[in-house]
C-alpha cells in the first residue's frame, strides 16, 4: 500500500449548543499519496482543507471511512486506532505543521524546536534545532526567548523549524508560508523539495500560487468532496 | 510505543456514599509515561475518582490493578494495608491542591524531601541532604532556603517543594489534584512548565484532576470528561478538546474565555 490512503472519509460536526445543528464538512473523500509525492489540497476557504489534515493527524474524529497510514510493516487506521496508537504515529511517522504556533509559556524558541526530537540526546537535539532556526533566518538573539512575543512571521518560522526538523514519513503542512516573506518562502520550498527526495509524503494546504506550483506533484480540489453550504 | 502491560488497569470502578453516587463504572488503562487528565465541574465526581484510584477511598465495586516493579500485577484492595502504604510511600506520589496537606509545615524544606527517602530506607545523612539539595534545585528553589520551613515559603514555592517531595523516590505513578489551583497565573505557568518537563524526563505516569482545560491540554495526552459521576467522553486530549462530541464537553470547551 501507499504511505497514506484515505477512502470514504466523511465528517460532520454536530453543534449541540445550537439545538443539534449539523454541519457537514466532507463526504466520501478518497485519495492516496506515494512516497516522495507532495499532494496539495485546493479549494475555497471553508471547503474542509485544514479539516482533512486534522483528520489525518487524528486531531478530528473521522465519522466514516478509513485513513490508512503505513507504519513500517503494519498499517494503522487513524479513524479507529486507540489514542496510544495515534500518539505513537505522531511521535514517529506523522509530522504536522499547524497554521499557528501553540506557544508553551517559559519554553525558549530553541527548546520548542529541539523538543520535536524525542529520540536523541538533548545537546544534539539543540544543535540540530539551532541549525534549523538558522536556516529559517530566525535571529540568534531570539533563540533563548519564549516565542509568545515574537511576530507572526517569526512564530511561523519557529513552527516550521519544529515541524520539519524530525524525520517523518508523512508531513502535513497547513498554510506554511502564510506570514512569510519571499526569502523564507524559498526556504520552505527548498526543504520540502529535500524531504520529497528523501521519500517523504507531504500533504499541504497552500494558498500562495508560486509556492504551490513549486512543491505540488498532485493537486486535489476538495470542493467535490465538500458538503458545506 | 511499548507493548508491555499497562501500569494501571481500572475496571467497573464505582463509589456510592450511602445512596448518593460518587462515580460509576469507570474503566481505563494507563501505561508508563502517559499523562491522563480528568476534567469536569465541581461535584462531577473527579475528586472521588482520584481518591479511589490512589487507594485513599475504598470502592463500592470494581477493580484497580497495579503492575509492581517486580512485574506482578495486583489489585490494590487485595493487598495488605502495610503493602498498600509502602506502595504509596515509594512507587506512587500524590500532589495535593493545597500544599499544606502534602507537606509537613513544621520541618525544614530539606527535611520534607529527606523524609520520603528515609521512609524507603535511606540512612546516610550526607547522601540524603545531597539528594534533597539536588531536588530543590530541580524545582528551582534556592539552596539557601533548604533549612527554612515551608511556612516561610510562598504558595508557588510550597507547591514546587511538594513536587520535589513526591518525585524524590522516583515514583512510577503520580496523582495530582488541581496542582495549579489557587496560584497566580504567572506562577501557574512556571509550575506547569516544570511539571511537564519533569514528567517527560522521568517517564512518570500521571493522573491529574483539573477543572482547567488549559492545564489538561498542556500536560496530558489523554483526557476523561466527567459529569454527574460518569465518564461521558474520553480520548486523545487534543481530539476531545478540538472536536468535542458530547453536549456537555462542547459547553465546557466553549466556556473558555479567549485571551
Amino acid at each position: 500500500m501507499q504511505p497514506l490512503e484515505l477512502s470514504g472519509v466523511t465528517k460532520a460536526f454536530t453543534v449541540h449548543l445550537q439545538g443539534g445543528l449539523r454541519l457537514p464538512v466532507l463526504h466520501d473523500l478518497a485519495f492516496a499519496a506515494r512516497a516522495g509525492e507532495c499532494v496539495v489540497l485546493t479549494g475555497p476557504s471553508g471547503a474542509g482543507k485544514s479539516s482533512i489534515l486534522k483528520l489525518i493527524y487524528g486531531n478530528y474524529r473521522c465519522d466514516e471511512g478509513a485513513i490508512l497510514v503505513r507504519d513500517g510493516d503494519t498499517t494503522v487506521d487513524v479513524a479507529t486506532a486507540p489514542p496510544r496508537r495515534i500518539l505513537s504515529l505522531r511521535r514517529r511517522v506523522i509530522g504536522y505543521v499547524t497554521q499557528f504556533l501553540r506557544a508553551v509559556p517559559r519554553v525558549s524558541a530553541l527548546d520548542v524546536v529541539a523538543e520535536a526530537l524525542t529520540d536523541v540526546p538533548r545537546e544534539i537535539a539543540r544543535d540540530r534545532a539551532a541549525a534549523m532556526l538558522a536556516r529559517f533566518n530566525v535571529p540568534e538573539r531570539l533563540w533563548s526567548l519564549p516565542p509568545a512575543t515574537f511576530s507572526g512571521g517569526e512564530q511561523q518560522r519557529v513552527n516550521l523549524a519544529r515541524g520539519l526538523l524530525p524525520d517523518r514519513a508523512i508531513v502535513l503542512l497547513d498554510e506554511p508560508t502564510a506570514s512569510l516573506d519571499a526569502a523564507n518562502r524559498a526556504v520552505v520550498v527548498d526543504i520540502v523539495g529535500e524531504r520529497k527526495r528523501q521519500g517523504v509524503t507531504i500533504v499541504a494546504v497552500v494558498h500562495d500560487e508560486s509556492v504551490r506550483d513549486a512543491i505540488a506533484d498532485t493537486q486535489i480540489d476538495v470542493t467535490r468532496f465538500a458538503t458545506a453550504a | 510505543m511499548t507493548d508491555s502491560a499497562p501500569l494501571l488497569t481500572v475496571d467497573g470502578l464505582t463509589k456510592y456514599y450511602g445512596r448518593r453516587l460518587g462515580c460509576t463504572d469507570v474503566a481505563f488503562d494507563l501505561h508508563e509515561g502517559e499523562v491522563l487528565a480528568i476534567v469536569g465541574e465541581s461535584g462531577s465526581g473527579k475528586s472521588t475518582l482520584l481518591q479511589l484510584l490512589s487507594g485513599q477511598l475504598r470502592p463500592s465495586a470494581g477493580t484497580i490493578r497495579y503492575r509492581m516493579r517486580d512485574g506482578a500485577t495486583a489489585d490494590i484492595w487485595d493487598m495488605s494495608e502495610p503493602m498498600r502504604r509502602l506502595l504509596f510511600r515509594t512507587d506512587w506520589g500524590y500532589v495535593h491542591q493545597d500544599a499544606q496537606f502534602g507537606l509537613r509545615m513544621g520541618i525544614s524544606a530539606g527535611g520534607n524531601v529527606g523524609e520520603r527517602l528515609m521512609a524507603v530506607g535511606w540512612r546516610n545523612y550526607g547522601a540524603i541532604r545531597d539528594t534533597a539539595t539536588d531536588w530543590l534545585a530541580r524545582v528551582e528553589i534556592d539552596q539557601s532556603r533548604i533549612d527554612d520551613t515551608p511556612r516561610t515559603y510562598s504558595g508557588g514555592m510550597r507547591q514546587r517543594l511538594q513536587i520535589a517531595r513526591n518525585l524524590v523516590t522516583a515514583p512510577r505513578l503520580v496523582f495530582m489534584d488541581e496542582p495549579t489551583g489557587g496560584l497566580d497565573v504567572s506562577v501557574q505557568a512556571r509550575l506547569l512548565d516544570l511539571l511537564r518537563r519533569l514528567v517527560a524526563d522521568l517517564n512518570i505516569a500521571v493522573i491529574v484532576v483539573t477543572h482547567d482545560l488549559a492545564v489538561a491540554r498542556l500536560m496530558s495526552t489523554r483526557i476523561m470528561v466527567m459529569k454527574a459521576g460518569t465518564v461521558i467522553e474520553a480520548g486523545l486530549t487534543d481530539q476531545v478538546l478540538d472536536d468535542p462530541r458530547e453536549p456537555y464537553t462542547q459547553l465546557l470547551v466553549s466556556s473558555i474565555l479567549p485571551v
